[in-house]
């Protein structure tokens, strides 16, 4: 059994997903960039304390399963979410949707994931993949990250759904409950919401280890690491930094890059120029995170090691946030008209 | 980042998948193309691995010195903290970190040696040798 589906890689799993799920339902406007937009997934937060992997806790973007929900909610699109606490229930509802023709995203668990290189294979739980179809045993997977579909076993699935830990994943799952028509003049008002929402994550969100000043912050903290750390341990945390920031799925750049596209698409419903002009900053915002990315690689390959260096590191830090503080300004100060 | 200066690098993804990677084309539109990797990030994911490695290396001399129980082996072999173990146990973690003392380890009853066994993936025997036979 299969369901009409056409799968289209993305840069990120989520993004991905939302897109996907939304074009199978004819609403063809929503790209993977204006699915993160929408969704306000641009983001930057630094825990202090919380250890990932035994190195710092670090994100690029929003929290896991806003980018559906707020995307579908500016459409006027009702979503559906459901979790499970028992195994076989999580089963047969997936197979209902399949025998309803309904493709579903599920969130999943990386670990058991087994069409992932094992380097990737962590533990973490907010992965997002389509479930399509179902032959004999095995599950039919568009993973949007992946160049090509793929199958899971019905075991090998309930086990990435049912991965345990930080974020378990307890077999979600959702879609948009219904075909809705898009209007322009929704999208308009959509891609208002969003940039708004964001300007807010990023320049006002309070604590100061989150949105802009959190870069900063990490600028700050980056230059002490040498001292406080120790050079092996420093460099470790500098790889993390780089893998959160360039992993599989941020369409490079920390997903600086898939905003500056946003942006430009953004155009398209909301001819104001400043909008192009800010897309280029969002670039320039980009390149510096790879600058940055990098300077650490050589702190991290053991070919530069002084304090010099790590200053070096954390003033790209510093900078970065001072071009986005300076981008999400102007953005908040465009004048929408819709 | 330009379209042209898209890394094209070998990585792990190698033999799976390429990944999608936004830059610019020359008109200063954004466009999407595959990357095979950039060996920035490829260097960043060896670096981890090869810590992973030697925490794992590290593990096995503390159990053979009987300082901590197999449990330290498997938790770093599997990338599990006491939190994740706990989840897949059903353990609470204060027992878990008492299990990881090689005393209570070596009186654990069959059954929840084999709590363990089956989070970490392995049978019973291997749990307490450490030998693991990867299939």
């Amino acid at each position: 059994m299969k369901v009409n589906f056409e799968h289209l890689q993305a840069a990120h799993c989520e993004n991905g997903v939302t897109t996907n799920l939304l074009k199978t339902m004819g609403i063809r406007s929503m790209t993977e960039p204006m699915v993160f937009g929408i969704g306000s997934g641009l983001f930057f937060i630094y825990i202090p304390l919380l250890k990932i992997n035994n190195g710092p806790a670090i994100a690029f973007r929003t929290q896991p399963g806003l980018i559906f929900n707020r995307t579908c909610k500016s459409l006027g699109i009702p979503v559906i979410r459901k979790k499970f606490s028992s195994k076989p229930e999580a089963e047969k509802f997936l197979m209902e949707c399949l025998e309803q023709g309904r493709p579903v995203g599920c969130q999943v668990g990386v670990y058991y994931l087994s069409y992932f290189p094992k380097e990737y294979r962590f533990h973490f739980n907010a992965h997002n993949l389509i479930v399509y179809g179902r032959e004999g045993d095995n599950f039919l997977v568009s993973d949007p990250v992946m160049e090509h579909v793929t199958t899971l076993t019905a075991y090998e699935l309930e086990r990435v759904r049912f991965a345990k830990g930080a974020l378990a994943p307890r077999g979600q799952i959702y879609y948009p409950k219904e075909q809705r028509a898009i209007t322009d003049d929704q999208v308009r008002k959509a891609i208002v919401t969003g940039v708004k929402r964001n300007v807010r994550d990023m320049l006002y969100i309070p604590g100061g280890f989150a949105g802009v000043s959190g870069i900063a912050y990490t600028g700050k903290k980056i230059k002490k690491w040498r001292d406080k750390l120790g050079l092996h341990k420093a460099g470790l945390y500098l790889a993390q930094l780089v893998r959160m920031q360039e992993e599989i799925g941020t369409g490079g750049g920390g997903f600086r890059y898939i905003y500056g596209a946003f942006l430009q698409q953004a155009h398209a419903f909301h001819p104001n120029d400043a909008l192009l002009d800010i897309s280029k900053t969002f670039t320039q915002a980009g390149d510096l995170w790879r600058t940055a990315a990098v300077q650490a690689a050589g702190i991290y390959k053991g070919r530069i090691s002084s304090q010099e260096d790590f200053n070096t590191m954390g003033d790209y830090l510093l900078e970065i946030s001072s071009i986005e503080k300076k981008a999400f300004q102007a953005l908040s100060k465009i004048k929408w008209h819709s | 980042m330009k379209q042209e200066n898209i890394p094209q690098d070998p990585s792990a993804l190698d033999k799976f998948t390429k990944e999608v990677c936004y830059a610019v084309d020359s008109s200063g539109n954004y466009v999407t193309e595959l990357s095979r990797g950039w060996e920035v990030k490829a260097t960043a994911l060896d670096v981890a691995w090869q810590d992973i490695e030697e925490r794992i290396a590290a593990a096995r001399q503390r159990v053979l010195n009987r300082e901590v129980s197999p449990l330290q082996f498997f938790m770093e072999l599997r990338l599990m903290d006491t939190g994740i173990v706990s989840a897949y146990t059903g353990f609470w973690k204060w027992q878990i970190k008492r299990h990881l003392k090689p005393a209570v380890f070596d009186k654990l009853s069959e059954k929840k040696l084999q709590q363990y066994a089956t989070a970490f993936n392995v049978s019973v025997t291997e749990l307490k040798t450490m030998e693991v036979h990867e299939g």
